[in-house]
């Protein structure tokens, strides 16, 4: 699904991802975690194609293609999704808009007809509803004034009327009440399949709790310093990055 | 200067020629007093006051200084006039066109039929103008020779009035004059639309238009306005807007603007007694080489009066758009509440805007804001919605229709709305697109 080998990237001349290698396959959530600055959320936005996040060295393959020969519509129109680690606002453009356009057009990449507009209704409200969302957040504007845990609900309703084939999930978790964790972490279980992979970028264990992942990988200063099972992420929640400091960070 | 063509003295000519065979001899005097006021001068330069950006040389060009000659053959009326259900005054090359028109009610008077009374009204309204402003309020008022009256009383479910403003080939290299005088009685309510358009027949060549509306906005009264301008981009139009509001009475209006070689409008809003409330929303676009500028001018004379004015500008190519919004609060104008906000999007790296706050307060218990911003397609957004599958014309086509639509969303009336959208899309697209 995912082959990221070697994988240098600066922003504004800053080196941030210094050797990164990490390969997903088809069906596995991995969960990644790190310290604060460590390059999670650059990951993320190189993997999407932001702007400004330039890769220096390496290489990314996303099903077999080079993601660096692709737009972020075009990565996104093969089924890479990043769940914002903040997600925008756009006042004026209402969140149906932008989903119906989202949808139209990587329905269009994929040389699948546009859905009517029923249809695409009934899957709107359906979606929101899932997300426990009211059904008048259809009609704002793209999360404005939005609270933090609405704007991450609203995240996830976009992954669940998508159905990308690799979700990148940076703290969805981050500033969510107990009901809208749980939320979340029903749209993701909802999702998983055997041809469908998870990144879930967290700092909390708790989450884990609910998503369960196949890898847990430590992301310290720019590479992944160690890799383990979900029992790894137990380990970190009670030892702290220090604990890796001194033992495996050279 | 060494051009041997002057706009404004030309104009003088052509209202001299008027007086031959003038349909209004009871305007000659206001006519000819115009003309001793115009003596000698000469099209605004970069130094006049009120005219610093503006780029004026089209008019020093000369050959727009004659009245189109022949009657327009034929002309197609916007889709808006069959959508919109109400009474509709169509002029074509500033002529009156019966055939297309729909007029019913007394309420509506030509300038050539006017009684007596009729015609103090439309000379003292006519003569109330900013002059000393702009000066091309001065050259439309010397070349009067026609315009309606429109009268409003209370009580009365008035169909919105409609006035079209056509301009075909048979204007071009001429220029078009129009007046449009606006009674609201006591408590009186009532809905305007001045729409300016160009026939989609218009091969090449340039029109020049002057048009000045006059709305008298009598006490409780309700006026709900809407002024669009969708002219060509080949089109030089000087407008003026002049809104009085006298006690609770109230005024919503609404403006939209493309750019052409030259497009100045100007709106004062005057607070003449107390309570009244203005809202005053706008959008201008404008595109490859062309120029739009509004001028506004909000003018708080008495206590408890509030404005609300929002203007959102979308500038791309080369074009230049100028925003001048200013807000006079006078000494006796106590707890006035006055707020004007005025943003911009640049679509190119050679799109210019001039915004500038003019804030004149004189009294002491106000509450008066003013905002600008000039920002470019933001960036963050646009990853946003690329990284969700939206190819990037069409992103920034959301982006440009959410800078707007605030605007376009609040206005009440869904004939106007849906007859607007399709063309901001087209404007957008083509904007747009590099
Ligand atoms: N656009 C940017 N401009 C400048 N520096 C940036 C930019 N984006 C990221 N960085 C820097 O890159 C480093 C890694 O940031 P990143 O957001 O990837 O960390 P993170 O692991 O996601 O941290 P957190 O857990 O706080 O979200 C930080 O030092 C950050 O300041
Ligand atoms: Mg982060």
């Amino acid at each position: 699904m995912l082959n990221i080998k070697n994988l240098h990237a600066a922003v504004e001349d800053k080196t941030i991802l210094k050797g990164l290698n990490l390969e997903i396959k088809p069906g596995e959530v991995h969960a990644i975690m790190g310290p604060n600055g460590a390059g999670k959320s650059t990951l993320g936005n190189v993997l999407a194609g932001r702007e400004g996040y330039e890769r220096t060295n390496g290489e990314v393959l996303f099903n077999e293609k080079d993601i660096f020969e692709m737009d972020p519509e075009e990565r996104a129109a093969e089924g890479m999704f990043l769940a914002f680690q903040y997600p925008v606002e756009i006042p004026g453009v209402s969140n149906l808009e932008f989903l119906k356009a989202s949808l139209d057009a990587i329905r269009k990449y994929n040389n699948q007809p546009e859905l009517d507009a029923v249809s695409f209704m009934k899957m709107a409200r359906e979606t929101c509803k899932a997300v426990n969302l009211d059904q008048s957040f259809l009609k704002r504007g793209v999360n404005e004034g939005f609270s933090g845990g609405e704007k991450k609900r609203n995240e996830i309703m976009q992954m669940m009327l998508l159905q990308p084939k690799l979700c990148i999930l940076d703290e969805t978790d981050s500033g969510l009440d107990i009901d809208a964790l749980q939320v979340v972490a029903k749209g993701v279980n909802d999702l998983r399949d055997s041809n469908r992979s998870f990144v879930v970028v967290t700092h909390y264990q708790r989450l884990l709790d609910y998503i369960v992942p196949d890898y847990v990988h430590v992301l310290a200063d720019g590479k992944i310093v160690k890799s383990g099972g979900k029992e790894l992420a137990h380990e970190l929640e009670d030892k702290g990055y220090g604990w890796l400091d001194n033992n495996e960070v050279a | 200067m060494s051009t041997t063509h002057n706009y404004i003295q030309e104009s003088i000519e052509l209202s001299e020629a008027l007086e031959n065979n003038s349909p209004t001899a009871w305007l000659s005097d206001f006519r000819k007093m115009q003309r001793i006021k115009l003596e000698g001068a000469t099209v605004p330069t970069r130094t006049t006051e009120h005219f610093k950006y503006n780029n004026l040389t089209a008019l020093n060009q000369g050959g727009l200084a004659k009245f189109p000659e022949s009657p327009a053959v034929s002309a197609e009326l916007p889709s808006l006039v069959s959508s919109l259900e109400g009474d509709t005054i169509v002029l074509i090359d500033g002529r009156f066109d019966s055939s297309s028109s729909k007029i019913s009610g007394s309420h509506l008077v030509a300038f050539h039929e006017a009684n007596e009374d009729q015609q103090k009204t439309i000379k003292d309204a006519l003569s109330r103008q900013n002059f000393a402003k702009n000066i091309f309020n001065r050259v439309n008022a010397g070349l009067t020779h026609s315009g309606w009256l429109v009268e409003f009383n209370k009580s009365v479910d008035y169909r919105p009035l409609h006035i079209v403003h056509i301009t075909t080939q048979a204007a071009v290299d001429s220029v078009i004059n129009e007046q449009l005088i606006v009674k609201l009685n006591s408590m009186a309510e009532a809905t305007v639309i001045e729409h300016f358009v160009s026939d989609n027949n218009i091969k090449s060549g340039k029109t020049i238009s002057h048009q000045s509306a006059h709305f008298d906005i009598g006490d409780a009264a309700n006026l709900q306005h809407y002024r669009l301008h969708l002219e060509h981009s080949a089109h030089i139009h000087f407008g003026q807007c002049t809104f009085w509001l006298n006690r609770d009475s109230q005024l919503n209006s609404f403006h939209l603007a493309t750019g052409g070689i030259i497009k100045r409008i100007d709106l004062d809003v005057i607070h003449q007694s107390n309570g009244s409330h203005a809202e005053i929303n706008g959008v201008y676009l404008a595109a490859d080489k062309q120029q739009v500028d509004y001028h506004t001018n909000v003018e708080h004379r008495t206590p408890h009066c509030t404005t609300q004015e929002v203007f959102r500008g979308l500038i791309g190519g080369e074009a230049k758009a100028v925003f001048n919004g200013r807000i006079h609060i006078y000494p006796d104008a106590q707890k006035t509440l006055a707020e004007l906000s005025n943003k911009n999007l640049l679509l190119s790296n050679k799109a210019e805007i001039d915004t500038k706050p003019e804030l004149e307060i004189y009294a002491d218990d106000v509450r008066c804001a003013h905002g600008a911003t000039i920002s470019q397609m933001d960036s963050t957004a646009m990853f946003y919605l690329t990284s969700r599958g939206i190819p990037k014309e069409k992103a920034k086509l959301m982006l440009s229709f959410g800078f707007v639509n605030e605007l376009i969303n609040n206005i009440n009336n869904d004939a106007i709305v849906d007859y607007l959208q399709p063309l901001l899309t087209q404007f957008f697209k083509q904007t747009v697109t590099e």
